[in-house]
């Protein structure tokens, strides 16, 4: 679009036509108040704090709501205007309690901002306020009426953000509320938007309030544990007698790939951390009992175990199962373990997705990939299966504000009549489980056509046009798709294998389309790039190939490993004589019949007892992925940094236990960890009454342009080798560091043995579920209680 | 829920008047609850689901306008206007006449369920204050006795 020049303030603001006033002037460092104006949400008009004067215009006009024209001289910085903002305030406070020593907005609320910057303390109004008793909508959201300066900013996020529409304003003047959609509660996804974009402590969240104030908190930006998206949230850490307690998490660092979102488990299932049933101690089976014990006793036993097993019977005779929430560094080293140290090829992890197939799929074509951000931006979107909304909420954010704000066409094609279809320019409703030959369809295979049908073609959206598309064809929805561009299709587990590869053909017919697998954990595409497969080594690389890994670790066997089916099977025949389970819940996950390891020794690392647990030998106290620094890989490829916020002393993480046992196992840990090189102080130092000095030195040595490697424990020394080894993961260290996402390239190197696909087993997660993991978490399952009861509709009307 | 022709009619022509849906929103709560007495929650769902609206947005509306109610009414709502031209001419006394006769108070409604008593703004009855408002009907220019009159007739036009 054409520039505009305007005047602010004696400066020249050369910005595109249609850019808002308010926009403009930030532009040029220029701050303008505003309470009700937020980036990306409808205009509102309401606050009247962001008056500015205009030349030749009569009165001051609201910054947020006018668009720049050519020559506009704007004054935002006068008397007028100061007087103007400050009777805003003063209006404001009439009714606002002055409770902010308890308010959990106090000291990050923009009203307390405003009164400081314009000064509105004195009050003509001496009338008593009008009090209202505070009302809790739902286990997250409590509502203090008497504070709300009715910015309206939660009703937009809510309706036009998340397309949930649970908050509206009843009544009118003074009396205006905001009000939930079930006359006294909430009935919706709980994401917490609401609170989040509240300027002042009218929305409190039902996690945090009363426990704290902003500055006593440290605020650790890391990536979220849950699912596979891979937001940033901010985690409000402080001391606690057992180490640093998470007591809040929200978004207050908008850098990340979700920018102003976060779904309700990412803003509150951080409490799983300290709860009371907590391992802290590792335990050792002794007559039939879990009992506590010593690190040095259990690392000692299992490696003295592992050695005899690998020894007596060979690596074949011992199988590890690797996470989906554990740091791309510990699952790097975890299969390096396994392959270099206890000699075998079995290793397996709970797979959600059949990431080697599309990297098979796309050999050759580089750049082929999405990252979260391109579903923001792209003009098109094919969404194949999987329900976003409910496994991807911040995918499903993307994709909606992307078609909201740059109309982007969304065509859905899935088997259930999704929330998303509202967004959509077309929605093809297919029996469920042929979504695959769907694929084969689009791919070019007319035969494939058949038994898709009844296919109910309807059409959602807001123009009236769309019904034309009421007759939609499986051809003609074909041919629609194929005349896009830079299209992104994203597909659920319900693809997998060959049908991969039908996307890919049919991908490469279209210009510049890219692919989206969804995962379903944390690091589920971290675990597949790290080579926690029992074919395939970091990067898809096939076993049977020689290669640099080969060359590099030397002595790696060269068969196949078994998978985790058949590892049980093993188990069964009395041939495995040893399991390593880290972070993960295989017995619980997969029903497995517990007696089968009754003959294995068997280690697990984990934070709760579990099903799993229940038939351990030894079990480790494992740390979780807010309490250890590394690595995340999203479900899109997208790399990002998970920072240490939280500690439970008694706890390790699962890289620091995996080199003990390396080391108990006599294995030269400097070959397992490049770290060091010839330096050997130890700075790990991260429990007891040197707690934090090793965080503390790695400022020091990050401010200074260096990153420590000084320990064996340090994952940035594998980092390094993930970054020299592993195709895809050369990309920039400095803007990693420094927070930002970075997208790697999915490389298919050599077409490795096809995956049974029958080893993928989706999570089925729910908004308010996350795998073993959200059984911990008070939050979610009292969210999940009060969902599943069945509200009592209240004859009581509003009024 | 079932409305009568007449108002399908008039909500079908109205559909004709505007580019959005939502836009014959009022006029149609203001119609349904001439019909239904009040905006049930049944009235509320309807209407709705019809003009691709959620509850809540309907109820937004509603909370917005004092004409509109979501509470049942007696058969007959009497409106005092109590605004200044009104109040000069004994509107406020009127109203409380009202009350004691009537044994509500103001957003009340008789036990028998025949009146309901309201005191209103301005209902551009200025000229002929005191102002009252029955249903749709205007009594002018009232003092208490006419007052006690108007409401007899309308006890006796349920009796007769």
């Amino acid at each position: 679009m054409a520039d505009v020049n305007i005047t602010v303030d004696g400066k020249k603001v050369t910005a595109p036509a249609g850019t808002l006033l308010i926009e403009a002037c930030k532009s040029v460092g220029i701050e303008v108040p505003s309470f009700c104006y937020y980036p990306n949400l409808s205009l509102q008009g309401a606050c009247r704090m962001c008056l500015v004067k205009i030349e030749k215009m009569p009165k001051l006009q609201t910054a947020c709501t006018t668009v720049i024209g050519e020559g506009m001289i704007v004054t935002t910085d006068s008397d007028e205007v100061h007087q103007a903002r400050k009777g805003m305030v003063e209006l404001l406070l009439g009714n606002h309690p002055l409770d902010c020593p308890v308010c959990d907005a106090g000291g990050e609320c923009e009203l307390q901002d405003m009164t400081f910057s314009y000064g509105a303390a004195e009050s003509k109004y001496m009338e008593p306020k009008n009090h209202k008793e505070e009302q809790q909508w739902s286990p997250v959201v409590y509502f203090d009426r008497p504070r709300c300066i009715l910015c309206y900013r939660c009703v937009r996020v809510c309706g036009e953000g998340m397309d949930v529409w649970a908050l509206g304003v009843q009544n009118r003047g003074v009396g205006s509320i905001i009000a939930p959609n079930k006359e006294d509660h909430l009935e919706c996804e709980e994401c917490g938007m609401c609170i989040d974009i509240c300027p002042v402590g009218a929305l409190t969240s039902g996690a945090y309030r009363y426990k704290t104030r902003p500055w006593e908190m440290t605020h650790v930006g890391t990536t979220c544990t849950h699912c596979a998206d891979g937001c940033k949230t901010t985690l409000g850490v402080r001391r606690s007698e057992s180490g640093m307690e998470i007591v809040r998490g929200d978004n207050r660092d908008k850098s990340g790939i979700n920018g102003d979102f976060l779904c309700i488990k990412g803003r509150y299932a951080f409490d799983f951390a300290n709860r009371e049933d907590r391992l802290t101690q590792p335990l050792i089976r002794k007559d039939g009992q879990l009992a506590p014990s010593t690190w040095e006793e259990a690392f000692e036993l299992i490696g003295k175990r592992f050695r005899e097993a690998r020894e007596q019977h060979g690596g074949q005779a011992i199988g590890v199962v690797g996470s989906n929430r554990t740091t791309n560094e510990e699952n790097y080293l975890l299969q390096k373990f396994a392959r270099v140290v206890l000699q075998t090829n079995n290793i397996d992890h709970h797979r959600t997705a059949d990431f080697p197939a599309l990297a098979a799929a796309l050999k050759g074509k580089p750049g082929s990939t999405a990252s979260m951000r391109d579903v923001f931006h792209a003009p098109a979107i094919l969404l194949i299966g999987n329900d976003p909304t409910e496994q991807h909420p911040l995918l499903a954010w993307q994709i909606r504000n992307n078609v909201r704000l740059h109309r982007a066409k969304l065509y859905v094609v899935n088997s259930a009549d999704i929330k998303l279809r509202r967004q959509a320019a077309a929605f093809l409703q297919i029996p469920a489980g042929t979504e695959g030959r769907f694929a084969a369809f689009l791919a070019g295979d007319d035969s494939a056509a058949e038994g898709l049908g009844p296919v109910a073609g309807a059409n959602a959206g807001e123009s009236p046009a769309a019904t034309q598309n009421q007759q939609t064809t499986l051809g003609g929805f074909r041919e629609q798709v194929r005349g896009e561009q830079n299209l992104v299709i994203i597909f659920g587990a319900e693809i997998r294998g060959g049908d991969i590869a039908s996307l890919v053909k049919f991908g490469s017919g279209v210009a510049g389309a890219k692919l989206l697998c969804l995962a379903d954990y944390a690091n589920s595409r971290g675990a597949a790039d790290m080579g926690l497969y029992p074919d395939l080594l970091p990067g898809y690389h096939p076993i049977t190939d020689s290669g640099k890994f080969h060359e590099e670790w030397g002595g790696v066997p060269q068969a196949p490993g078994l998978t985790l089916p058949e590892m049980v099977e093993s188990a069964r025949s009395g041939k495995l004589k040893a399991l390593y389970v880290v972070g993960a819940n295989p017995v619980g996950r997969f029903a497995i019949d517990p007696f089968v390891f009754s003959q294995s020794f068997v280690v697990v690392q984990d934070m709760f007892l579990t099903e799993t647990t229940a038939l351990a030998d030894v079990v480790l106290p494992a740390a979780n992925a807010y309490e250890k620094s590394g690595t995340f890989t999203n479900t899109c490829g997208d790399l990002q940094l998970v920072k240490k916020a939280g500690e439970v002393s008694g706890s390790k993480s699962d890289f620091e236990m995996i080199v003990r046992i390396a080391d108990a196992m006599g294995a030269d840990v400097h070959k397992l960890v490049p770290f060091g090189r010839g330096t050997t102080a130890d700075m790990g130092q991260s429990r007891g009454a040197q707690s934090g000095e090793a965080d503390r030195h790695a400022v020091w040595l990050e401010a200074h342009g260096l990153e420590p490697k000084m320990s064996p424990f340090d994952p940035t020394a594998i980092l390094d080798e993930i970054q020299r080894l592993v195709p895809g993961y050369e990309v920039s260290r400095l803007n990693l560091v420094a927070g930002s996402d970075q997208h790697t390239a999915l490389v298919g190197i050599a077409t490795g043995a096809a995956q049974d696909p029958k080893l993928i087993a989706p999570a089925t997660d729910n908004l308010f579920s996350s795998g073993t993991l959200g059984r911990y978490s008070r939050t979610l399952n009292s969210v999940m209680e009060n969902h599943s009861r069945q509200p009592v509709e209240s004859e009581v009307a509003a009024d | 829920m079932r409305f009568s022709d007449q108002f399908e009619q008039r909500f079908a022509e109205m559909l004709t008047h505007y580019p959005t849906k939502r836009s014959v929103l009022v006029p149609t709560l203001l119609y349904a609850q001439d019909e239904t007495g009040y905006l049930s929650d049944e009235v509320i769902e309807e209407l709705a689901s019809r003009l691709e609206l959620t509850a809540l947005d309907v109820r937004n509306v509603i909370s917005y306008y004092s004409m509109l109610t979501t509470k049942p009414r007696g058969k007959y709502n009497v409106q005092v206007c109590t605004n200044i031209a009104c109040m000069l001419r004994g509107g406020e006394e009127l109203l409380q006449h009202c009350e004691k006769k009537l044994g509500i108070g103001h957003k009340g409604t008789t036990p028998d369920g025949l009146f309901s008593l309201e005191e209103v703004e301005c209902i551009g009855g200025c000229s002929w204050a005191p102002a009252a408002q029955v249903n749709y009907d205007f009594h002018e220019n009232l003092t208490t006795e006419k007052m006690d009159r108007v409401l007899e007739g309308y006890a006796k036009k349920v009796t007769a």
